[in-house]
């Protein structure tokens, strides 16, 4: 685990037991790209990692030398955030194809590929975020989704910015649709209350499943 | 008897799927198909729906305020709120309205059992 100079350190049972609720939360999201797509997802574990913007910036910008695209949506509670479903933008209309369905020509696809992407993103962030608030037992708000497109730096500097800088909860995951490989990151980015709120209720979940009192 | 399913989603797509699935199950069924909740109210009146399938997240009226208006003007009516948004909270508002909740994606499985519930329903006489 990295931190920026302003975040917050998770101790490891924090970091597993966040791990666990993103992987709970992404294999549900999987479980729902697979029923639109008709096919099997074949899903990494996803590495889960508090790290700051800058990193987040940099690892996205290495791996991806090509426009990105990204769905968008903000959550809003006790923990309050952005998070963020990114992709390259050149396998947008791949992923638009396999949602679609293979009977759609081009014009179709290009014609819902905005919609198709932003309802496709709304259900695999919403399947994440909801999953954790339930295992947090807390609500959130989760906005509308939005597309955006743009390289590591644009998405991950969206305005306004928190006041008091943010972290990066990075999630890596690599999806494969079919033949297509598509791979897709899911970033949510706190600031320091909602990571210092999220610590607290790791050790609530924490305290409830396994009756170990942490702090 | 057939009937006519009322789907309100904002999403194009998310639309077209319920359609799919609702033609494949029940082929001499009507989709009534409205992208807002605005536009379902009308609906209600121009096309008189038998049963509903309300997306949660929509701009403007969000699914269960749309759900508690349907309910208002056709308390017998069958409701499904669909949301990829399973928290807790929606689920048991979307009950406490006497809604059903069925996950986002809708799963074939899902809507059938739905709608055979629906109709159970709109068979049974009013008290």
């Amino acid at each position: 685990m990295t931190t920026g100079s302003r975040s917050i350190a998770l101790s490891e049972l924090q970091l597993d037991a966040l791990a666990e609720l993103v992987n709970l939360g992404v294999s549900r999201a999987a479980h729902s790209l697979a029923q639109m797509v008709q096919d099997e997802i074949v899903l990494s574990v996803p590495k889960v990692a508090l790290v700051s913007r800058e990193e987040a910036i940099r690892t996205v910008a290495e791996r991806e030398k090509a426009n990105l695209i990204a769905v968008h949506q903000i959550f809003e509670g006790e923990i309050h955030g952005r998070a963020l479903l990114i992709f390259p933008e050149e396998k947008s209309l791949e992923l638009v194809r396999a949602v679609v369905g293979g009977e759609a020509s081009l014009d179709e696809i290009m014609e819902l590929e905005q919609e198709a992407l932003a309802e496709t993103g709304n259900i695999i962030l919403n399947g994440c975020l909801a999953t954790i608030a339930n295992m947090l037992e807390r609500s959130l708000k989760i906005s509308l989704p939005e597309i955006l497109h743009g390289a590591s730096v644009d998405l991950f500097n969206l305005q306004p910015p928190p006041p008091g800088g943010d972290s990066v909860l990075f999630i890596y995951i690599n999806f494969i649709v079919r033949s297509r490989e598509i791979e897709g990151y899911i970033a949510m980015m706190m600031d320091l209350p909602s990571l210092t709120a999220l610590q607290r209720l790791l050790n609530e979940f924490i305290r409830r499943t396994t009756g170990t009192s942490v702090e | 008897m057939t009937y006519k399913v009322l789907i309100v989603d904002d999403s194009k797509l998310a639309r077209m799927a319920a359609t799919k699935v609702l033609a494949d199950s029940y082929p001499d069924w009507a989709a009534v198909e409205a992208g807002s909740a605005g536009h379902a109210m009308s609906a209600m009146q121009d096309a008189s729906p038998d049963i509903a399938l309300v997306d949660f997240n929509m701009p403007g009226r969000d699914g269960l305020d749309l759900a508690a208006e349907l309910i208002k003007l056709k308390p017998r009516m069958p409701i499904a709120v669909i949301s990829a948004n399973h928290q807790q909270q929606i689920v048991e508002r979307a009950q406490a309205l006497g809604a059903a909740f069925l996950p986002k994606p809708l799963s074939r499985n899902a809507l059938e059992e739905f709608l055979q519930s629906a109709l159970q329903k709109l068979k049974t006489p009013a008290p």
